[in-house]
C-alpha cells in the first residue's frame, strides 16, 4: 500500500536523476553531439514557436492512427478466423512466418517502389509490418474462447452480431489491450522510418533533415516530444479506454 | 411436447476406443409437467440433455419438439457472462422482441431486485444460480431443461433455491426436464421421475408422482424416495 502512495514520487524521482545524469555527462565531455537537456528544451521551444513541431507531429500522428486502425481491423479480423479454422490456420501460416521475418525496411522500399512515394505506399507499409503482430495474438485470444459461453449464445439463439459483441469480444478484450500495446509503440516507430525514406513531412522526416545538418539538439527535441504525445495517449486514450472494459474484473477484485 | 428416441450415442476417444452413453432411450414430456432424470453418475444424464439441447448432434435416433419451440437452459454452473451485468446477462438471452419486457416481477421473485445491477463476480454462487434461473425464465421458454442447477450448494441454500424454482415454475408454468443426483430434490419438485439404467442409459423405471408439488410434507416426500430408491434398485434385465 505504502509503495503504491510512493510510486509517483518515485518516477519523479527516477526523471530527476535522468536529467542530472546527462547534464553531468555534458559538462564532462562538453561535445556538441552532445547537448544539454537545457539546450533540447530550447530547440523545442524553438520548433513550437516556429509552428513547424505541432505540423510535424500533427502529421506523424496522423500516419500512426491510421496505420494502426488498419492493422487492428484486418490483423484482428484474420487472427480470429486462424484461431477459430485450423484448416485455415495450416494455410495461411507459411505467409504469415514469411511476414514475421521480413525487415520492415524491405516493406517499406517495396511499397514506395510498386506504389509510388505517397501517402498510401506509406501507410501501408507500416500496417503491412504490423498486421502479422496482431495476427499472431488475437489468433491466440480466439483460441483460448471459452465453449461454455459457446454453447450458451447457441441455446439462446444468439445472433452473430449478439454473439460477436457479447460473448467473443469480451473475451478478446485482454488480447485487443496487448496488440494494442505493442502496437502503437511498434507502429510509431515505423513511421518515422517511412517518413525518413520517403515523405516530406512528419517528425521522421524532420529528424533526417537535422541529421544532415549535424543538429542532435532539434534531433532530440523531435524524439521527446512525439515520446510525450505517445505518452498522453496512453494515458489520456488507452488507460481509460482499458479501465472501462475491464470494470467487471476491478468489481471481481474487490469481492 | 418432447418426444425423444436415442436409437445410441457412441463417443470414439482419440485412441480409437468407443463408449456407449445412450442406447435406446424412449421418453415424452407432457406439456407443463416436471420430469426429474436420476440416474448413476456418468450414465449419460447430461449427454442427454445436450442432445435435446441441441449442443450434441452425432446421435442416431431423433428428437421431436416442435420446430419453433422455444428452449431455455440452466447449466451445472451459472453460466453467466462475467462482463455483464445480471440484469444485462438476463436481457441478452431475450429475442429483440422482448428486449425491453419489464423482469421485476421476475427477479422480485427471484430476490434479485438489489443485484440487478451487479456483475456475476460480486454475487455468492446462491445468487448467481438465481440469476441463471431468472435468464432461463425470462424468455417464456416451451422448455426448460436443468442440469443439477443446485449442486454444489449447501443444504440450506439449495433447500431455499428448490422452494423459490417451484414458486417460479408454477407463476411461469412451462415444460421442465432436470437432472439431478439428490433424490429428495426429484420428490419435492417432480411430476414425474424417471430412472436411467447404468451406461449406455436407458429409461430404466419411471416413477409417476400424482400428488401436488405444494401438498407434499414431509411424509409424502420420504414416500417418494423410497419409491424412487426401489425404482432404482431394480437392475437392468428385471426391468425388461
Amino acid at each position: 500500500m505504502q509503495s503504491n502512495q510512493r510510486g509517483p514520487q518515485i518516477a519523479a524521482l527516477s526523471i530527476v536523476t535522468l536529467l542530472v545524469l546527462w547534464s553531468a555527462l555534458t559538462f564532462l565531455i562538453s561535445d556538441k553531439t552532445l547537448p544539454s537537456p537545457m539546450e533540447v528544451a530550447s530547440a523545442i521551444a524553438t520548433e513550437w514557436q516556429s509552428g513547424e513541431l505541432l505540423f510535424h507531429l500533427g502529421a506523424t500522428l496522423l500516419r500512426v492512427i491510421a496505420a494502426f486502425i488498419i492493422a487492428m481491423f484486418i490483423g484482428s479480423c484474420i487472427g480470429i478466423l486462424l484461431g477459430m479454422d485450423a484448416n485455415v490456420n495450416r494455410f495461411v501460416e507459411p505467409w504469415l512466418i514469411l511476414l514475421l521475418n521480413l525487415p520492415a525496411l524491405v516493406i517499406i522500399v517495396l511499397a514506395y517502389i510498386w506504389f509510388g512515394l505517397n501517402e498510401a505506399a506509406a501507410i501501408g507499409a507500416v500496417a503491412i509490418n504490423k498486421i502479422p503482430n496482431v495476427v499472431i495474438t488475437l489468433r491466440e485470444g480466439a483460441r483460448s474462447l471459452d465453449l461454455a459461453y459457446a454453447e450458451l449464445a447457441r441455446v439462446y439463439r444468439f445472433s452473430w452480431w449478439k454473439r460477436l459483441r457479447h460473448v467473443v469480444l469480451p473475451q478478446l478484450q485482454p488480447f485487443f489491450a496487448a496488440a494494442t500495446r505493442s502496437g502503437v509503440s511498434l507502429i510509431w516507430k515505423i513511421v518515422l522510418v517511412v517518413e525518413l525514406l520517403g515523405r516530406s513531412n512528419g517528425v521522421g522526416f524532420q529528424i533526417y533533415l537535422y541529421f544532415q545538418l549535424f543538429d542532435v539538439a532539434t534531433i532530440l527535441a523531435y524524439s521527446f516530444a512525439f515520446v510525450a504525445v505517445m505518452l498522453l495517449v496512453e494515458y489520456l486514450i488507452l488507460q481509460p479506454i482499458e479501465r472501462r472494459s475491464t470494470r467487471w474484473r476491478a468489481s471481481n477484485a474487490r469481492s | 411436447m418432447l418426444d425423444l428416441n436415442i436409437v445410441s450415442r457412441v463417443f470414439t476417444a482419440a485412441d480409437g476406443s468407443r463408449l456407449e452413453a445412450v442406447k435406446n432411450l424412449q421418453f415424452q414430456l407432457k406439456p407443463h409437467t416436471f420430469t426429474c432424470i436420476v440416474g448413476p453418475s456418468g450414465c449419460g444424464k447430461t449427454s442427454t440433455l445436450r442432445m435435446i439441447l441441441g449442443l450434441d448432434t452425432g446421435f442416431e435416433g431423433h428428437i421431436n419438439m416442435g420446430a419453433e419451440a422455444t428452449v431455455s437452459a440452466v447449466f451445472q454452473e451459472p453460466r453467466l457472462l462475467p462482463w455483464r451485468t445480471v440484469e444485462q446477462n438476463v436481457r441478452l438471452a431475450l429475442p429483440k422482441s422482448k428486449t425491453n419486457m419489464l423482469l421485476d416481477d421476475l427477479f422480485e421473485q427471484l430476490g434479485l431486485i438489489p443485484v440487478r445491477s451487479f456483475y456475476p463476480s460480486e454475487l455468492s454462487l446462491g445468487l448467481a444460480r438465481r440469476a441463471a434461473i431468472a435468464r432461463a425464465f425470462a424468455l417464456a421458454p416451451e422448455l426448460l431443461i436443468l442440469d443439477e442447477p443446485f449442486v454444489s450448494l449447501d443444504d440450506y441454500t439449495a433447500e431455499r433455491l428448490r422452494k423459490i424454482l417451484l414458486d417460479v415454475w408454477q407463476a411461469h408454468p412451462t415444460t421442465a426436464l432436470m437432472v439431478t443426483h439428490n433424490i429428495r430434490e426429484a420428490a419435492e419438485l417432480a411430476d414425474t421421475v424417471l430412472v436411467f439404467s447404468e451406461r449406455p442409459a436407458s429409461v430404466l423405471n419411471t416413477v409417476t408422482i400424482d400428488v401436488p408439488q405444494k401438498l407434499r410434507d414431509d411424509e409424502t416426500i420420504d414416500n417418494i424416495v423410497r419409491q424412487v430408491r426401489a425404482a432404482m434398485s431394480v437392475t437392468r434385465t428385471a426391468s425388461v
